[in-house]
């Protein structure tokens, strides 16, 4: 058969031999539980994180951005616990990115404050001065549309009634918009005056930042608290580069490559509490700062043991005694 | 014998399309890389890196990468089957019609309405769009060669054939999606599964827009501009036919190490493993052609456009494959390597065909000689020379940073933190930035070069014996 010289067999033949690997390696695995799998400790999202969803998808995020940690050992010292498929089983689309100008956001949720989102979103630079992100604060200038949020969440089959829609953007209102909330300060900073007490895009997008990775972290937290109980407790640890001269140089500049983000060039405070008026939230001991570095306290300070390992911890603590003693 | 009464006026639109949609793609490019180390430039929303790179992606791969293909297929289409398109009117309805999507697809992108999807960011009308001027096309590329005069089908139509099914099947798989509003849909497909169907349409649009009908211009321009046969009938069958077979398993080595099942992961490096063959068929092919003929290289300016272009292919798909393994992807994924992989593929391989097969075709349309040949060539050193100095440099920028990464202190903490593997390619971004700038000057000389031709070129002698082919 000469098929060079039959366009319509040719063209029908050439569907059928790409159709092949399609099918194989693309409608097949659709029906496999393996690409689907669903796990009761993965939440949906709530209608306001959806509607941050949304708008990372609007801004292009996933430019810059991916939402996969691989499981090698550098990755999950970076970012956390690899990526599991069941945690991907609401996202419509997916969002795993291809390119990580930014770093990884898979496990972003909780690692730092609201208000270190809220600051960051509006201005990178004011606490990254060499970072390249785009400034976002016109987010916080824009009221969020929740117009749709009903009908997305209903789409996309979450199950959640419209009385149920409306509760969750209430609370989350009511939530951002308290005199109590942690990121009070800064929200009024960048909020213009007459959306203070609406809900902004900006706020759906930190709502969106903080649930990425929750649910891994709260399961991962569970396993831990075991784990602590049954631990030995050892005998009071000592910072070995206390008043070294070396090691305080050293710290300081990792102090200011990791920590002044948040405590401020000086450690005076920002984000994260003063460092240098004396006052220990968990204790003033050597080992009682360490374990603050080292493993993160609630509320913001994430664990550094796995980013900066132990000798480095001890030197940030050896500048930080610097600091209040000025 | 008398020529056809071939249409050609909607192939100079399309390939005059393709020279506008270049520039504003690059351009676009250029304040991206400048974005790169300059984030002030981030001016508005719609400037923001986020949005902007996919104008640039999507303008360059659709509006440049297409009007480019189209304006080549109606060209090849007519000359190779001795007819005229079965439909002009609706041709030039379908260059409208591009024209006007890929200004509404531009507009669209800057305000943000994206599915997120790497190169199916459309939002659905416009995907409608798209697969209804997509059976345009179809319809003619089949009449035509239902009516056509030569019996036998050349290579380049099996490619165009090839493109003209595997698009739509791609397309409509990969844009299924469920609307929310005009302006606002969610895909059908959710979490592993959606990352699997958006890679296999990813990396098939690398197949069957920048490699298939690529390879059609190149089967067909390369000889014609040669005045030399191709060397090797029987490896063009089996090259064509391997390569559309293998090239829709590999999409998934897009996804290694991530949650995807890990054997489609296999799967996919095995076969893209093997796709280095027919690949190379190609490459053999355009080699051999020119064998104890290289004095064309330097005699006839064309033959450089497609040695080179198709060097670039061979290099393209070998580094692809195997940045793929697992190894090698732990390393140089979600890095600039594969920044600099992508850009010599469109800018070294893409765009010289395309750029040579416009060169042979805008003359004989027009029957003007080029303006310049000279211009021709200060072209060709300058995207060769650019492309390679954006490339070489992020494949540099992708080992340091890959290499930064991994670093480990003795104690196994991380070395560097991120932002530190971010502060330190700001110098390879500054040399990238140089390189686009390079090539974007090479295409304005293109672009002068053609619209001279078609304006002031001298007249041509006619061709004394009648085209075959």
């Amino acid at each position: 058969m000469n098929i060079e010289a039959k366009p319509i067999t040719f063209a029908i033949l050439a569907t059928v031999v790409i159709l092949i690997g399609t099918i194989i390696t693309l409608f097949i695995p659709m029906f496999l539980p393996s690409t689907q799998p669903v796990s009761d400790y993965i939440k949906p999202y709530t209608a306001i994180e959806l509607e941050g969803r949304d708008i990372y998808i609007r801004e292009g995020c996933n430019n810059c951005h991916t939402q996969t940690v691989r499981p090698l050992r550098t990755e999950v010292i970076r970012y956390g616990e690899y990526s599991k498929p069941e945690e991907f089983a609401y996202d419509r689309p997916f969002l795993w990115g291809s390119r990580r100008t930014g770093p990884d956001l898979n496990r972003v949720g909780g690692k730092y404050p609201d208000s270190w989102h809220y600051k960051h979103m509006n201005d990178p630079r004011s606490m990254f001065p060499k970072s390249n992100m785009p400034a976002y604060g016109w987010l916080a200038k824009r009221k969020l549309d929740t117009s749709y949020s009903f009908k997305k969440v209903s789409i996309l089959g979450y199950g959640y009634s419209e009385d149920e829609v409306n509760r969750q953007i209430q609370e989350y209102r009511k939530k951002v918009t308290s005199p109590t909330y942690n990121a009070k300060a800064i929200r009024d900073q960048i909020t213009p005056p007459e959306l203070r007490n609406e809900l902004t895009e900006m706020d759906a997008i930190v709502a969106y930042l903080q649930k990425l990775g929750r649910d891994v972290k709260m399961l991962k937290k569970k396993e831990a608290v075991k784990v602590a109980e049954a631990a030995d407790r050892p005998g009071a640890l000592k910072n070995p580069f206390e008043g070294k001269a070396d090691a305080i140089k050293e710290g300081k500049e990792i102090f200011q490559n990791n920590c002044s983000a948040c405590h401020g060039d000086d450690g005076k405070g920002g984000i994260g509490p003063d460092l240098t008026d004396n006052e220990w939230k968990y204790g003033s001991s050597d080992e009682a700062i360490f374990n603050s570095v080292a493993k993160g306290r609630p509320g913001g300070m994430p664990p550094w043991e796995g980013s900066l390992g132990k000798e480095r911890i001890w030197k940030v603590i050896a500048y930080i005694r610097t600091l209040g003693k000025r | 014998m008398k020529e056809n009464n071939y249409d050609y006026s909607v192939v100079k639109g399309f390939a005059y399309s393709a020279v506008f949609w270049l520039i504003v793609g690059l351009v676009v490019g250029l304040w991206l890389a400048a974005e790169m180390f300059y984030p002030a430039l981030n001016l508005t929303p719609w400037l923001a890196f986020g949005r902007l790179r996919v104008v640039h992606t999507n303008g360059l791969a659709f509006g440049f990468g297409f009007a480019g293909i189209f304006a080549c297929s109606y060209y090849m289409l007519q000359r190779l089957t001795r007819t005229s398109l079965a439909f002009p009117g609706l041709a030039r309805f379908h260059l409208y019609l591009f024209n006007v999507a890929i200004a509404l697809a531009a507009l669209s992108l800057f305000a943000g309405m994206n599915t997120s999807k790497e190169y199916a960011e459309l939002e659905w009308p416009l995907d409608v769009v798209v697969v209804i001027m997509w059976v345009i096309f179809a319809v003619n590329v089949f009449a035509t060669l239902i009516k056509r005069k030569e019996k036998q089908m050349y290579i380049s139509l099996w490619y165009i054939i090839a493109m003209t099914v595997t698009v739509a099947v791609l397309y409509i798989v990969n844009n299924l999606e469920i609307p929310v509003n005009l302006f606002k849909s969610y895909s059908a497909y959710a979490g592993a599964n959606d990352a699997n169907v958006q890679w296999w349409y990813g990396h098939n649009a690398v197949g069957f827009v920048f490699t298939v009908p690529i390879l059609a211009m190149f089967y067909y321009f390369y000889p014609k501009s040669t005045n030399l046969p191709i060397y090797s009938h029987r490896l063009s069958i089996i090259s064509f036919w391997s390569l559309v077979f293998a090239y829709l398993w590999t999409g998934a080595h897009h996804l290694m190490l991530t949650p995807l099942p890990e054997w489609i992961q296999t799967v996919a490096i095995a076969f893209s493993i093997f796709l280095i063959a027919p690949s190379w068929g190609s490459v053999v092919n355009g080699y051999y052609t020119i064998r104890g003929r290289w004095d064309l290289m330097r005699t006839n300016y064309l033959t450089k456009f497609f040695i080179v272009g198709i060097t670039f292919y061979g290099l393209q798909t070998v580094q692809g494959p195997t940045q793929g393994l697992r190894t090698l992807t732990a390393f140089f994924h979600y890095t600039d390597w594969v920044v600099g992989h992508v850009h010599m593929g469109t800018m070294g391989w893409v765009t010289m065909i395309i750029s040579a097969s416009l060169y042979y075709i805008i003359p004989k349309i027009s029957g003007r000689e080029l303006y310049s040949v000279r211009l021709a060539n200060l072209h060709f050193w300058l995207i060769f020379i650019g492309q390679l100095v954006y490339t070489v440099t992020m494949w540099i920028a992708g080992i340091q940073q890959g290499a930064m990464w991994k670093a480990t202190n003795p104690d196994g903490s991380l070395t560097y933190n991120f932002l530190e593997t971010v502060t330190a390619l700001y110098p390879y971004w500054y040399i990238r930035f140089v390189g686009g700038v390079i090539y974007f000057v090479g295409i304005l000389v293109f672009t002068y070069n053609l619209i001279m031709t078609g304006r002031s070129g001298k007249e041509s002698v006619p061709e004394p014996q009648p085209q075959t082919a």
